[in-house]
């Protein structure tokens, strides 16, 4: 795990030419999905491309844990609550958006009519204005992080003791959202949602719109995380993940680089959760139930941590099988969970990437031999 | 019927009642009966009352049969207790065929309250103790003046102390709205040690101005009675409402103890995160609801003793669970804390599943042995669960056994070696692969335990460890790892805690703001409240 990350190693030549291929074939669905009719050969179903859009929205969930876990040594069980946050942010504009066509048809949301308030409270100050709510799906989740980290890595708690106490945070986190007074909707969240920015919110070319930002902003994390993993800030991060005393008596105070990478991590998180709730219509608090979180590390874990793109091939795959799981064997999904956790810690701990990579080098010793 | 008639009709009766009372034949006068079939409310309510004061098995039944609404009317008026087959008339004692013409009763709310009323009073006049002291009590709880006859002449003839005193407090409670200021003021200094906190308001409002600034209480006297009565009420109630917090609080902090001790062997001296200990609870829950289903279906007259069989067996089972775990997948993995992490998530998955898959996704029913359920009241009004009170000793007795365990066995000592120097306890012929293999059982064999318990307090479902997975971390982090004094203090402290702050705060509040409180402290205080000096210290 100690060698030095550089550009050429994160994503060789042809594995870039793969990435951009992928990214074009991912983002040709939608449009297949517009221009071709229904029966058409060529036609793909809104249905896949809906679950595409939330895969990807994990898979950048599980690249910003990758950035801590996989590059910092920092396991987070907490990240759901990021994802979450991000979303009931984006949520608040999209509940403003819905205006008088509730159930109840006033300006309030209807949970809110529902427990007799009159007015909004003061924390859903000018979410009826989108970029107000974007300024809110970064800076919340960051502040927490921000705040939350600050304190942890300044007493320099680390290792498992973090993984638990971040689950603990997102347990307290979905306690306060399940309550109806914390004014998120309580038990139902927030649901129902009419239109984005003036469109109709299940329009296929809103969706579409939706996706292809999801796209943008996944490879546009990527390249960001490559850009930081690489650069000599990473090298000092990978320093921390390997031996952190050792860099302290080099001189280094590793505070900082935490932080900063920690609160990135949270503030990606919180745009993939934002760019999920619009396409998938429904936040609630069980997103931050600690088995979300645990199961967002698994995504990473079976991609390969340390290696960006595994993280995503991860998400992608854990997710595609779920969704078959679920459809084909429902009661045999948790079965099949389990067992995943199970064998990847014990059999892949690089993953699926970590797999592909020993293949190769047994190919290439076999060239030589 | 007019004002005069009524009085005089209600004086007749009176004089009748005396006469019956006299010459005690088991028959009711008809007179008495015929209001119940009428259409005045006001004389229906009356006649309950007159019948009530009989207090003998005849008038039990006709109010029995009023308050289940088999009472019958005939158009010549006649009432008749309707049975299933024939109909019994009270006034005659016959027993004589069900008229076809007869209608029955119907009783609405108001007569419905005070025929509750009367029925608890004439239990007032059973043989049985106990039966007296019950009607008395459910008689304070809705004490009116009509009834005073009927206490007084329960007072009368009453010879137990215990009976006695509630029927005083009945009258006093009833005396309260009495027309006679002196009467009101006895009442008052009757009732100073009374602890019943429903009285409060009624205290209240006599001592204190109403919102208009006057006062409901006419009479200074009585009015300073009545504060002194309420601030004495306020003193015993705050002393009966710190008394149940610390009681429920050590209950909740027994539950987390017993949650967290098998934790603290795991965790706190393997160092494995074990992610399935929830799943440990669960199964211990689980094999106390297979022993309850084999004791009731091949030893019903022995059902009580189930738990005691339960105990063992789920220590077994959730031991033997806790080996395999150990030997597949654990013991691969030393070393790999976050990787154990993962893993063991993974295994409570798919425990949870088999679970689910063989004794289905609802609930299971566990119920209490026959000791276990109930109560008693302390305090006059604080009443202690005889299940919690179990469940609070036997968590001690745990402690004390894994105490016992650690620091007087062989195998305590090689667990301490191996936890201590790994390396060092290897060289000197420890096997250390068997130690860590029976610690863990151990600390499985313990959730199992807690299982156990838990499945006497709450439902027991396959969610039942998810509950207490988060709480069990929290406990043996905050008491400071590997310390089993650490464990015990954490565990009572935080369930003393959430109990006083619940009231203030409210549940989930309470919860989070423990949460938030153990972040900080861990801070503070990384390595718990008693932390490890010296080497041992990374």
């Amino acid at each position: 795990m100690s060698t030095i990350v550089t550009k050429d190693s994160l994503f060789s030549r042809p594995a870039l030419i793969g990435i951009i291929l992928c990214g074009l074939v991912l983002a040709a669905l939608p449009i297949m999905n517009l221009l071709f009719p229904y029966g058409h050969t060529l036609h793909i179903s809104s249905y896949t491309v809906g679950l595409v859009g939330k895969f990807m929205c994990y898979a950048m969930a599980a690249l910003a844990l990758d950035l801590v876990w996989g590059y910092t040594g920092i396991l987070s069980l907490g990240h759901g609550v990021f994802f979450a946050l991000g979303g009931y942010m984006h949520g608040m504009y999209l509940m403003r958006a819905i205006g008088k066509d509730g159930v109840y048809q006033s300006h309030l949301p209807d949970f809110m009519v529902f427990l007799n308030w009159s007015e909004y409270p003061w924390y859903w100050w000018m979410t009826d204005h989108f970029w107000f709510a974007m300024l809110l799906v970064v800076l919340v989740p960051g502040t927490l992080a921000f705040v939350f980290g600050y304190f942890a890595f300044r007493s320099r708690i680390k290792g498992v003791y973090f993984s638990i106490i971040t689950q603990a945070m997102t347990f307290a986190f979905m306690l306060l959202f399940f309550r109806n007074d914390t004014g998120f909707g309580g038990n139902n969240g927030f649901t129902d949602f009419k239109r984005i920015l003036g469109y109709s919110i299940t329009a296929p070319e809103t969706k579409a719109v939706l996706y292809l930002v999801t796209l943008a902003a996944l490879l546009g994390a990527l390249f960001l995380c490559r850009a930081i993993v690489t650069s000599k800030l990473g090298r000092v991060l990978q320093g921390v993940r390997d031996s952190e005393s050792r860099l302290m008596f080099i001189g280094y105070n590793p505070l900082w680089f935490k932080l900063f990478v920690w609160t990135l991590s949270a503030v990606l998180c919180g745009i993939a959760g934002a760019l999920y709730v619009p396409q998938v219509g429904i936040i609630n608090p069980s997103e931050m139930s600690p088995a979300n979180s645990i199961e967002m590390v698994i995504w990473t874990a079976v991609g390969g941590r340390g290696s960006l793109i595994g993280p995503i091939i991860g998400a992608f795959s854990v997710n595609g099988l779920k969704s078959w799981f679920t459809a084909a064997f429902p009661d045999l999904w948790l079965y099949a969970l389990g067992l995943i956790f199970i064998l990847v810690t014990l059999f892949m701990p690089q993953g699926i990437l970590g797999v592909v990579q020993k293949l190769k080098k047994r190919a290439k010793e076999g060239d030589a031999a | 019927m007019t004002r005069f008639s009524r009085i005089f009709s209600q004086a007749w009766l009176v004089a009748l009642l005396c006469l019956s009372a006299v010459s005690a034949h088991a028959a009711i006068d008809r007179a008495l009966l015929e209001p119940l079939g009428g259409d005045d409310p006001d004389a229906r309510v009356e006649a309950v009352g007159l019948i009530a004061a009989l207090a003998n098995d005849d008038a039990r039944k006709v109010l029995d049969a009023l308050n289940r609404e088999t009472l019958y009317v005939t158009p010549a008026g006649d009432v008749l207790v309707v049975g299933d087959s024939d109909a019994w008339n009270p006034a005659t004692d016959e027993t004589i065929a069900i008229p076809d013409d007869a209608e029955d009763i119907s009783v609405n709310n108001r007569l419905r309250g005070v025929l509750q009323g009367a029925l608890s009073g004439m239990r007032l006049f059973s043989d049985d103790r106990t039966e007296r002291v019950a009607a008395a009590r459910s008689m304070l709880r809705n004490a009116d003046p009509a009834q005073l006859p009927l206490v007084d002449k329960a007072i009368a003839k009453e010879d137990d102390p215990q009976v006695m005193a509630l029927l005083h407090q009945v009258r006093a409670i009833a005396n309260l709205a009495s027309e006679n200021a002196e009467e009101r003021k006895q009442a008052l200094i009757a009732l100073r040690e009374t602890t019943d906190a429903s009285l409060m308001a009624t205290f209240k409002q006599m001592a204190e101005k109403a919102a208009d600034g006057s006062y409901a209480e006419p009479d200074a006297g009585v009015r300073a009675e009545a504060a002194k009565t309420m601030a004495a009420l306020q003193s015993h109630l705050r002393v009966t409402d710190f008394a149940g917090k610390v009681f429920y609080g050590l209950s909740l902090g027994s539950v987390l103890l017993l949650a967290a001790l098998g934790l603290a062997i795991t965790f706190g001296l393997m160092g494995i995160i074990n992610m399935a200990h929830g799943e440990m609870l669960m199964i211990g829950a689980y094999t106390t609801y297979v022993c309850q289903l084999i004791f009731r279906n091949y030893f019903p007259d022995a059902i009580d003793a189930y738990l005691v069989v339960a105990l063992p067996a789920a220590f077994i089972v959730t031991a033997a669970v806790g080996i395999v775990i150990e030997r597949l997948v654990i013991r691969w993995l030393y070393g790999r804390p976050l990787e154990t992490l993962l893993c063991t998530w993974g295994i409570s998955l798919m425990l949870m599943q088999t679970v689910r898959s063989i004794f289905g996704a609802q609930n299971v029913e566990v119920s209490n042995p026959s000791w276990m359920s109930g109560g008693f009241t302390v305090l006059g009004s604080l009443s202690l669960s005889w299940n919690r009170i179990v469940i609070i000793i036997f968590s001690l007795l745990v402690v004390l056994a894994v105490w016992l365990i650690l620091n007087k066995t062989r195998l305590g000592l090689f667990v301490r070696a191996v936890t201590q120097n790994r390396r060092m306890a290897d060289c000197v012929g420890v096997s250390t692969g068997r130690v860590d293999m029976m610690t863990f059982g151990l600390g499985c064999g313990i959730a199992g335990l807690g299982g156990v318990a838990l499945s006497q307090l709450g439902n027991v479902g396959p969610d039942l460890g998810q509950a207490y997975i988060v709480d069990s971390f929290m406990v043996v982090v905050l008491g400071g790892v590997g310390q089993l004094a650490g464990t015990v203090i954490a565990a009572f402290g935080l369930g003393e805690v959430n109990k006083f702050l619940e009231p203030v705060a409210g549940a989930v509040l309470a919860k989070i703001a423990i949460l938030v409180v153990i972040i900080i402290f861990i801070q503070k205080r990384p390595q718990g409240l008693f932390a490890l000096k010296g080497r041992s210290v990374e």
